[in-house]
């Protein structure tokens, strides 16, 4: 069995604490970001792992968000723009015994970076890539982002951006990933549940963060994120459980066919037993589940949308080295050097 | 019929057919019958971009050229003195290059009305005395092979294919070389095809015996084996030569290799190579892109593997960013470039030396890296060792050169032993005592440390770092103070290098200087000049950045300097630059090699001397 995370846990590092996990280096993200929060939920999360310091490494591309590995006291490195899943992939093929975590955001990792987040999806590496989902880019002083909506004014679109956005989990979806999931960057709980559970996946797990940029589109999610409008506006999915929303738990998303529908439980005329079911292992119900934003009356789905055990790259990689060894013998640079026709003068 | 044998000191032999025709595969084959015949060789294949051109046009004639020799040879020869034509669009676009005299021997089946049309011919040169000044020999090379075959049950189309090897039993016979290496090589290559094996052997041995029998060919040749020093040999191509280089640097450091690579012509073989060597640990990543293959490869570099990533021209210019990157967070890496012709997508198949500008000094900020260029076949192996050497050592980035000519360009190599290549030593740091990620050593060296080291943990990027503690800093006197560290430390390579040698009188009227995949045409041309009683000197770089030390002292000693190379000037534009040196620029942009001719008579031009033929 290659080498993989459980094999690197250590009894020692169980008294590890969140501050461990914090580098000596001040933190300069504007005050009020939400980058802070999905920094303190990481750092919480770290101990729990069990995972020693220098066996995990952070890996970011350019950005607000990239900075991140700058603030975690383990081994880090921050790359050019886009790139941070391609380091990122050729560490994990190199060292397959360290625990790999990539911050990104939006502009970096869909726009400059697009070509590398798909590709190492579908390989499926046992890595987590994390995407501050501000729908702008930040750094840059404000520019719409592919998240942004379509017609947002921005300093590079005065008169309305006339992109259509792309939502990442369908795109990760449509790119094979094997754990996607969405948290926001207000709800700590959940969102450390969710770095869990994207943690202990074994291949490439994935997870969209809403992320406030309080200087250059602020409250951009404050619909899905504010107390008192987050009930209509947001579903938890839970596998198993049927698809609730709303103040009292009012409505619930029904299937008519391929297509959803929400509906009132509250008329009489639809109960919880009507509602949609979910299911992580279905990726078209996943499909269907990534499609809600943005969509009139539909609350955004936040948690884990599909969940699928595969094999990983690294570990493919490890066993043909391993197969290839185990029949031909280790490689000997005398014998490779000599092989082929050769001859000999006297 | 009486058969003369005449015994020359060297030939030169090309190939030439429709790019389906199987030209490259007769001149392996040709190419490996000889080296272990035991002479000396030099090759060039020269094939069109495209896979299947349509069948008979000009843009689809494939190409393979070999000079064979008694002596030693050091370039694929200047004009073939046999030229193989399968149809009319390869003498077409071939028979420029054929020596006066030479011989023609044309697949005349193939010599069809629609062929000639497709070819630009407006009549049938075989036929009317177009082709009087050579030694002409029409081969019904289409109807001889299917003949041979014809028992053997297969198709048309299987049939047809044979004739390559028709075409090489008859050039075998010719040169006087044993069939015993191909047939070998025919059984293993086609084992599990025993049909096509039989076919291609009778079609092989049909053409030896034409030769034998048929009238018309009154003189057999031979070239004697050279006199090469002692040793084992095999046949090497540059990008072979690659591989094993920089798996012999993963042995000899103790280092995991890691490639990330995405294809592209003619730097693809370099990943095909190394990917069949697992048996070694290596680890061959094909990325979705340029960009992701160095970045893949600077992640495993960061993870204490030996990064290496190969490509061509188009891809060197994309992956600049990220080698601006290595040169910031100071790891080693090693980047090959498999020149190509430019600019764009250019000539893919055919050679250049168009990329030393870019590999130099192609990204943004003052962003120096080593830069080192292979100047034959089999140095290749030599040239990656030693760039894989000075990576570790010093920590940054390496460029290695090798050009379309040399990758497969193939030579006779005289194997070293594995115990007679050198070590490359490699300090991990896991003290943390006093640990600072950007403490550097007597060469401004930073320190290696790989993750999973306690204690050790930090953070690099792509910031401007703070001399010492590495972590994010903007002042502008320590962004100088870096600036000029990482340009000293890649300057710091020079007194780890050997002095130049100066080939010939160590000073004089004329000193040729060369890079790269010239040494050939040059080597060869010096030897022509001697013969003629003219001595001149030369030297041949193979570090390009930095200089060696002795290069300005060796420039001042000569009236004059003469630069061959394939592009407009870019050697000497930085040895002008470097040296306020003025030099004579000898300049080929054909996606063809110099011919030995061309600097030969560049010389002579120099020197004053008359219009030698």
């Amino acid at each position: 069995m290659p080498e993989d995370n459980s094999t690197i846990k250590s009894k020692e590092t169980a008294k590890l604490t969140a501050k461990d996990f914090s580098s000596d280096q001040d933190v300069r993200w504007c005050p009020g970001c939400g980058d802070y929060s999905i920094l303190a939920q990481v750092q919480r999360v770290m101990p729990s792992f069990e995972i020693p310091k220098e066996k995990t490494v952070f890996v970011a591309g350019i950005g607000c968000s990239s900075r991140f590995p700058y603030y975690m006291n383990t081994y880090g490195f921050h790359g050019i723009h886009g790139r941070a899943p391609a380091i990122a992939t050729g560490l994990k093929i190199a060292r397959p015994d360290l625990d790999i975590w990539v911050a990104a955001g939006d502009g970096d990792l869909l726009s400059i970076g697009g070509n590398h987040f798909i590709h190492t999806l579908r390989r499926n590496l046992n890595i987590v890539i994390m995407l501050f989902n501000n729908r702008i880019y930040g750094l840059t002083k404000g520019q719409y982002s592919p998240t942004s909506e379509h017609g947002k004014i921005t300093k590079s679109t005065p008169m309305g951006s006339v992109d259509h956005p792309f939502y990442p989990i369908t795109v990760a979806l449509g790119s094979a990933g094997t754990f996607i999931a969405r948290t926001m960057d207000r709800d700590a709980k959940h969102m450390q549940e969710i770095i869990s559970r994207a943690h202990a996946h074994h291949g490439t797990s994935f997870v969209e963060i809403f992320q406030n940029c309080n200087i250059y589109n602020d409250e951009a999610w404050f619909k899905y994120t504010e107390k008192e409008t987050k009930p209509e506006n947001v579903v938890y999915l839970q596998h198993g459980k049927p698809l609730v929303f709303g103040h009292n738990n009012s409505k619930g998303i029904k299937l008519n066919g391929f297509k959803a529908e929400v509906v009132s439980l509250e008329d009489g005329k639809y109960s919880v037993n009507d509602l949609l079911v979910h299911d992580e292992t279905s990726r078209e119900l996943a499909f269907i589940l990534s499609e809600f934003m943005d969509k009139p009356g539909f609350p955004a789905p936040v948690g884990v949308f599909y969940n699928e055990e595969k094999t990983c790259y690294e570990d493919e990689v490890t066993e043909q080295i391993k197969t290839v060894t185990e029949k031909l013998g280790e490689g000997d640079l005398e014998n490779l050097l000599f092989s082929g026709s050769t001859w000999t003068v006297e | 019929m009486e058969k003369t044998v005449q015994v020359l000191k060297s030939a030169t032999i090309r190939f030439a057919g429709d790019s389906g025709d199987g030209m490259q595969l007769a001149g392996s084959r040709f190419t490996d019958t000889s080296a272990i015949f035991g002479n000396d060789l030099s090759t060039l294949p020269d094939f069109p971009a495209e896979i299947r051109a349509p069948a008979g046009t000009l843009f689809g004639v494939s190409g393979f050229q070999i000079q064979i020799s008694s002596q030693d040879v050091y370039s694929p020869g200047d004009e073939p003195d046999v030229l193989v034509a399968m149809n009319p669009a390869a003498l077409k676009v071939n028979l420029k290059d054929l020596k006066k005299g030479g011989t023609i021997i044309a697949n005349a089946d193939a010599f069809s009305d629609k062929n000639l049309q497709l070819a630009g011919y407006d009549h049938n040169p075989l036929e009317n005395g177009d082709l009087k000044g050579y030694n002409l020999i029409p081969v019904p090379i289409t109807k001889s092979t299917n003949h041979a075959v014809q028992e053997l049950g297969l198709n048309a189309k299987e049939a047809n294919r044979c004739k390559n090897f028709y075409a090489l039993g008859l050039t075998y016979w010719l040169y006087d070389r044993p069939l015993d290496t191909t047939i070998n090589w025919i059984e293993k290559q086609f084992a599990s095809k025993p049909q096509i094996a039989k076919a291609n052997k009778e079609a092989l041995k049909a053409g030896y015996y034409f030769g034998e029998t048929a009238e018309i060919f009154t003189t057999r040749y031979k070239v004697k084996r050279a006199s090469l020093p002692k040793g084992i040999y095999r046949n090497i191509s540059g990008n072979q030569a690659t591989a094993m280089g920089i798996l012999a640097a993963s042995i000899k450091s103790g280092l995991p290799l890691f490639l990330g690579s995405y294809p592209i012509t003619p730097a693809s073989d370099i990943l095909h190579e190394l990917s069949a060597y697992k048996n070694f640990g290596i680890k061959t990543f094909q990325a979705e892109d340029e960009i992701a293959a160095i970045c893949s490869a600077i992640g495993a570099s960061f993870g204490g593997a030996i990064g290496f990533t190969s490509t061509s021209g188009p891809g060197l210019a994309l992956k600049q960013e990220a080698i601006g990157l290595a040169v910031m967070v100071e790891l080693p890496l090693v980047i090959a470039d498999i020149q190509r012709g430019g600019p764009s997508t250019g000539l893919p198949t055919k050679t250049e030396q168009a990329d030393l500008l870019q590999a130099v000094l192609g990204r943004n900020g003052e962003c120096p890296v080593p830069v080192l260029a292979a100047s034959t076949p089999a140095d290749c192996f030599h040239t990656i060792f030693e760039a894989v050497r000075i990576a570790i050592k010093f920590m940054t980035p390496v460029i290695f050169l090798s050009d379309g000519f040399l990758a497969n360009g193939a030579e006779p190599w005289k194997i070293p032993h594995a115990s007679e290549i050198p070590t490359i030593d490699v300090k991990f740091r896991t003290d943390p005592v006093d640990f600072f990620p950007y403490l550097r050593d007597e060469n401004l060296s930073r320190p290696w440390v790989k993750p999973g080291t306690p204690g050790l943990e930090h953070r690099i990027g792509g910031l401007e770092k703070q001399n010492i503690t590495g972590n994010v800093n903007y002042e502008p006197a320590n962004h100088e103070a870096m600036v000029k560290l990482r340009a000293q430390k890649v300057q710091n390579v020079a007194n780890d290098i050997p002095l130049l040698e100066v080939e010939g009188p160590s000073e004089g009227e004329l000193l040729i200087c060369g890079w790269g995949s010239s040494y050939g045409p040059i080597t060869t041309a010096m030897a022509r000049l001697k013969e003629k009683g003219i001595n001149v000197s030369r030297i041949h770089l193979k570090y390009i950045n930095p200089f060696q030390k002795n290069l300005g002292d060796i420039l001042k000693r000569f009236d004059k300097v003469l630069i061959p190379e394939m592009n407009l000037g870019q050697l000497a534009k930085l040895i002008k630059a470097e040296y306020v040196k003025n030099v004579i620029s000898l300049t080929k942009v054909q996606g063809l090699p110099f011919k030995a001719r061309e600097i030969e008579e560049k010389v002579l031009e120099i020197l004053g001397g008359g219009n030698y033929a």
